[in-house]
């Protein structure tokens, strides 16, 4: 099923399924790495944080970019592996309450846990597709914390029709990297 | 050859980066078409004509194919001049490419991850000599993705494990690395040496082209024999199930201690960029 969602979302996640295609217009925020270590430990010290992502999607993506004017403009954009990041994400994904993770790879199973709790669904864009994500990308609307340097920084992106994204993990257990590897044990 | 100068030289990295930052080598892109053609998986052709499509819309539009431009591995063939650095000539026109934003600066201290924001530091960029073939001189770039590189993989295996050891130590590597390298890949295989001569030839395997195969038969049988094995498996573009995980395996050797087997395998993701360009007789020819 082929499906044009808005950010911020809400309950429709929880409807989707593997195998879903998304197109997804609105607001994404991208964080790697270091973002994610700093967004716990402004979490754990009681810290705001720069963005609200409360029915947000988190973009795993560190994009090339350069400075024009006075703005930013992206020019290379798609995902990068999530599973690094895959550690800190059930502790961080219930306190930022997101609604999707955008990346490549997929996750690990307690991730997969805390998503299903949270009617959360992973998406995965094809990697190394960053002039395709580009394209899609239509205003730089903040950046945080470019201390990291761009690539770890975090980017909040004005996207429009961002996809193909193919739902990975949906909320109810559904994996597809789980089952191309299931059928790896099959044909082995 | 002593018509070439350090500027040209410079000059030539530079294009050299804007190229295989912004352009996949022919190759690779028919090698993808015709893996868009074998797969019946409908997710498996959605990444596929994606990855078309985005080389496509990079091309046009001078784009990073991918916002990981990697790090840039530039490899010199030719005979030393006096008066040319190539190493520096290399370093400036990287420095070049980051401020144009052709690459993406990547390049962090090991330890703090400080990022100077320019591809350069202790040791960058990457710069290897290879013995010259023929006449002039030939540069080429690599600009290799840390998706691929975080999942390649080093084993001694003992002697007596031998082909066979070989051949699963490679599978898995490739099976294990799920959809973390971007699949399709192009899977190099380094095989004898030392420990770092062996990754070392598995990096170099993937300068080759695709269609070009081992010229020793063993070789030769085994490449092929390794690619059907690994797109066998069901992994799939992106890891996300189908029959191409593959594009190419490379495979190259070197003579090795009677006691030890060493096997090296540097994935590749799909976006195997690479440009080279040969001086000869005041001619540049790119490639």
């Amino acid at each position: 099923m082929e499906v044009r969602l808005s950010s911020p979302l809400g309950k429709e996640t929880s409807m989707l399924r593997v195998g879903d295609l998304v197109f997804l217009t609105g607001e994404v925020v991208t964080a790697r790495d270091l973002a994610h270590s700093r967004m716990l430990e402004f979490l754990s010290r009681g810290r705001k944080l720069p963005v609200e992502l409360k029915g947000g999607v988190l973009y795993h993506c560190g994009p090339l970019v350069r400075r024009e004017g006075r703005g930013w403009r992206v020019l290379s954009a798609g995902p990068t592996t999530s599973l690094r990041m895959d550690p800190l994400l059930p502790s961080l994904l219930p306190r930022l309450g997101v609604r999707a993770v955008v990346g490549k790879g997929g996750v690990g199973e307690r991730t997969k846990k805390v998503m299903r709790r949270m009617g959360c669904v992973y998406l995965a864009f094809p990697g190394g597709c960053g002039a395709l994500a580009a394209r899609a990308v239509e205003e730089v609307k903040e950046v945080h914390w470019l201390d990291l340097g761009p690539p770890e920084a975090m980017w909040v992106l004005g996207v429009r029709g961002f996809g193909p994204l193919v739902v990975a993990v949906d909320s109810r257990g559904g994996d597809l990297y789980e089952r191309a590897r299931r059928a790896e044990g099959i044909r082995g | 050859m002593g018509e070439v100068t350090q500027g040209e030289v410079e000059e030539a990295c530079l294009e050299l980066l804007r190229r295989a930052s912004t352009r996949l080598p022919q190759d690779v892109k028919a090698a993808l078409r015709r893996a868009l053609r074998s797969e019946r998986d409908p997710i498996a052709k959605i990444n596929l004509r994606a990855v078309l499509e985005n080389v496509e819309v990079a091309e046009r539009e001078g784009l990073p194919l991918c916002q990981d431009t990697g790090l840039p591995i530039f490899y010199f063939r030719l005979r030393p001049l006096p008066g040319l650095d190539p190493a520096a000539a290399a370093a400036r026109a990287v420095r070049r490419a980051t401020r144009e934003g052709i690459l993406r600066p990547n390049t962090v201290h090991p330890l703090s991850r400080r990022n100077p924001g320019d591809n350069l530091g202790r040791g960058m960029p990457l710069v290897r000599f290879l013995p010259p073939d023929g006449e002039g001189m030939e540069i080429t770039v690599m600009l290799k993705g840390a998706g691929a590189e975080n999942v390649s993989r080093t084993s001694v295996l003992s002697p007596g494990e031998g082909e066979k050891g070989l051949r699963e130590f490679v599978v898995r590597t490739v099976l294990e690395a799920g959809g973390k390298p971007c699949p399709p890949v192009v899977v190099g295989v380094g095989v004898g040496g030392t420990v770092e001569t062996s990754m070392e030839l598995a990096k170099l395997a993937l300068l080759r082209p695709l269609p070009k195969r081992h010229p020793e038969a063993p070789f030769r049988r085994l490449e092929g024999e390794l690619e059907r094995e690994i797109n066998r498996r069901g992994c799939g573009p992106m890891g996300l199930g189908g029959r191409t995980t593959c594009l190419g395996v490379k495979v190259e050797y070197a003579h090795t201690h009677t006691a030890s087997l060493p096997v090296s395998v540097n994935l590749q993701c799909w976006a195997a960029r690479r440009a080279s360009v040969r001086v000869k007789g005041g001619r540049w020819e790119w490639k």
